[in-house]
């Protein structure tokens, strides 16, 4: 038999590596990223899909909805939610472009002004579901309407509109918003914090916590996990996350808009159930939700490039979250359904 | 024998819930190096004797001791920070998590420092794979493996492991046979005479009296919140440990009564 040292002294088969890249949480969505990139380089690589300006496009789209998706992903590992992102790109937008354009406010400072308000959202949520035990799903509702009537009526009190444009120059503008060739800094920004999640969920004991707080929250308790932190942090990182999304789109189309951010607030979690994260919380990866992006990213500009009416672009991401829910249960129940039946390989070297 | 400190002794421990005793005046000792077997029919209070030794209730009367001193426990966390460790039938394991993760969750092991301080994946691998098999568990060969994929005996094998590797004094398992085969309980049976080697403090409760008959050396009978019999290994056989069970009656000869 062939065979692979697989750290620890132990002696795996090779066969099992590649069943074990099939147990992952993101080998779906990696399947329907080939596919998918398939099908349009096949029915639009002559029309521009491949080209730089099409690949730009669709990295585009992914990293601006990967920038809230991938901390999106975090949270409902935890097994909570977050539908106030969409108030708080568009909050966070109008309130950089009011205070610098009425107020003469430096931009820096009014970055660190929406970073905060941001902050102040997931503070308020996390606070709100766990001081009352209402489910997230209502409390972050809540919020998320009352920070859009917020932003609306004080832009229009202030501004007397609900889109207020922004004019702003230099380096901090370029590293929010700026472009090399088609490619945008926002592609940057994506891939930062993939990296960073993916680290702190891999790579540290912050990571553990998070999974265990979804995957049961009495027994991560009962192990000494602070579970109400754990939540806390990532309503926070979520929020922030959302403000950030809200600075650098309005760097990027010059303006901010109250209502501008509403689109992401169903399209994070849905890239992040399309990358393999469970809804009700304990299981996912970020590499998958980096998937689920590109997928939205790919089927949105790809759409445009096979010169069908993009007006369907809906229909085919849902088409595509109920498919990639019922492969992703097909995993994971692969994944939970591991060696039963394989005999026990003979042990080597023991105390390794 | 009784010239031993226990480790953890309640003294005329009593528990009212809004005028109702659930325990009344309840004595237990639990010494190092001892199975002590909680038994009880349905309702006789075993819960919540389990629940003011793991520090989720406080007592309404009575003392706790450990190790001789008086203590008061008002979390689970005291009861964890004195090496009281409590391993509930099948909510201590997380199923979507890794075995190794899971061995060590809220005390993951960390190298590196400074802000590359990180999650020891090589070590918490490989110290839940060894104290695995320790437990005679050798079918896991992978720590990256989801708890999930374990059978039921094997969640209880790790969680015993993972108490006993992180120095509990006091092993508390509520129930952890009742949900599995017989094979499987032979499994588990053998891990707690292990422990008890180990010089651990055993407390088991079951209502399998087969099961407590064969690894407990000092037996404690509740019936409605009071101690009806405590007696040492050897001193009563099957029968009557299932007749006081049942409440001292003889309403039992629909089981098989062999003398063993």
């Amino acid at each position: 038999m062939k065979t692979t040292t697989a750290g620890a002294g132990i002696v795996r088969p090779l066969s099992t590596r590649w069943s074990s890249l099939a147990r992952r949480p993101a080998f779906g969505s990696l399947l329907v990223t080939i596919a998918i990139f398939g099908f349009f380089a096949l029915n639009a690589g002559d029309s521009g899909f491949l080209t730089s300006s099409g690949t730009a496009g669709w990295l585009n789209t992914a990293a601006e909805l990967g920038i809230v998706a991938v901390p999106i992903a975090l949270l409902m590992i935890s097994g909570e939610f977050d539908l106030s992102i969409g108030s708080v790109v568009g909050a966070s937008g109008i309130l950089v472009a009011i205070s610098t354009s009425q107020f003469g406010v430096p931009f820096e400072i009014s970055i660190v002004m929406a970073l905060i308000l941001g902050l102040v959202t997931g503070l308020a949520n996390g606070v709100l579901v766990i001081r009352t035990g209402m489910p997230s799903f209502i409390v972050t509702l809540a919020t998320s309407f009352i920070l859009l009537g917020i932003a609306l009526g004080m832009s229009r009190l202030i501004a007397s509109t609900s889109t207020v444009s922004l004019r702003v120059e230099g380096p901090t503008r370029e590293l929010l918003a700026g472009k090399m060739g088609d490619f945008n800094a926002s592609i940057l920004w994506w891939v930062a914090i993939s990296v960073l999640a993916i680290w702190v969920l891999a790579r540290t004991p912050f990571g553990s916590w998070i999974y265990a707080t979804g995957g049961n929250l009495d027994a991560a308790r009962r192990a000494g996990v602070p579970t109400s932190r754990v939540k806390l942090i990532l309503f926070c990182t979520t929020g922030v996350a959302a403000s950030l999304l809200g600075v650098i789109t309005a760097a990027q189309v010059n303006s901010g808009n109250a209502v501008s951010g509403q689109g992401f607030v169903f399209q994070a979690p849905i890239v992040a159930v399309i990358g393999g994260i469970l809804l009700t919380g304990g299981y996912g990866s970020v590499i998958g939700v980096c998937f689920g992006a590109a997928i939205y990213g790919i089927v949105s500009i790809g759409l445009f490039y096979t010169g069908w009416n993009t007006d369907w672009a809906p229909t085919f991401i849902g088409a595509l979250l109920v498919l990639a829910v019922l492969g992703n249960n097909m995993i994971r129940r692969f994944a939970l359904s591991e060696k039963r039946a394989v005999p026990t390989m003979p042990k080597v070297g023991g105390r390794a | 024998m009784t010239t031993l400190i226990p480790t953890f002794a309640l003294l005329g421990a009593s528990r009212s819930f809004s005028g109702v005793m659930a325990l009344d005046h309840v004595d237990i000792e639990i010494y190092p190096g001892e199975v002590h077997c909680l038994l009880g029919d349905n309702g006789a209070g075993k819960s919540t004797l389990i629940k003011l030794l793991s520090g989720v209730h406080s007592l309404t009367g009575g003392s706790m001791h450990f190790d001789g001193e008086p203590v008061t426990l008002k979390s689970p966390r005291d009861a964890q920070a004195l090496g009281i460790a409590t391993v509930h039938q099948d909510t201590s394991a997380i199923p979507m998590m890794s075995v190794a993760r899971n061995f060590f969750l809220g005390v993951e092991p960390t190298r590196g420092w400074g802000p590359f301080i990180r999650y020891d994946t090589a070590l918490a691998g490989r110290v839940a794979l060894e104290q695995l098999r320790t437990m005679g568990i050798t079918r896991v060969q992978n720590p990256d493996q989801l708890v999930g994929t374990l059978s039921g005996g094997e969640r209880q094998a790790l969680a015993i492991a993972r108490a006993s590797y992180f120095g509990a004094k006091v092993l508390i398992l509520d129930e952890p046979t009742s949900a599995l085969g017989v094979k499987e309980a032979t499994v588990v049976l053998r891990q707690i005479q292990r422990a008890r080697s180990d010089g651990i403090a055993v407390v088991f409760i079951t209502h399998n009296a087969t099961h407590a008959i064969a690894v407990g050396d000092r037996f404690t009978v509740l019936i409605q919140g009071h101690v009806a019999a405590q007696f040492l290994k050897g001193e009563k056989n099957r029968n009557e440990i299932l007749d006081l069970m049942a409440g001292g009656e003889e309403s039992l000869d629909i089981f098989d009564r062999d003398d063993r």
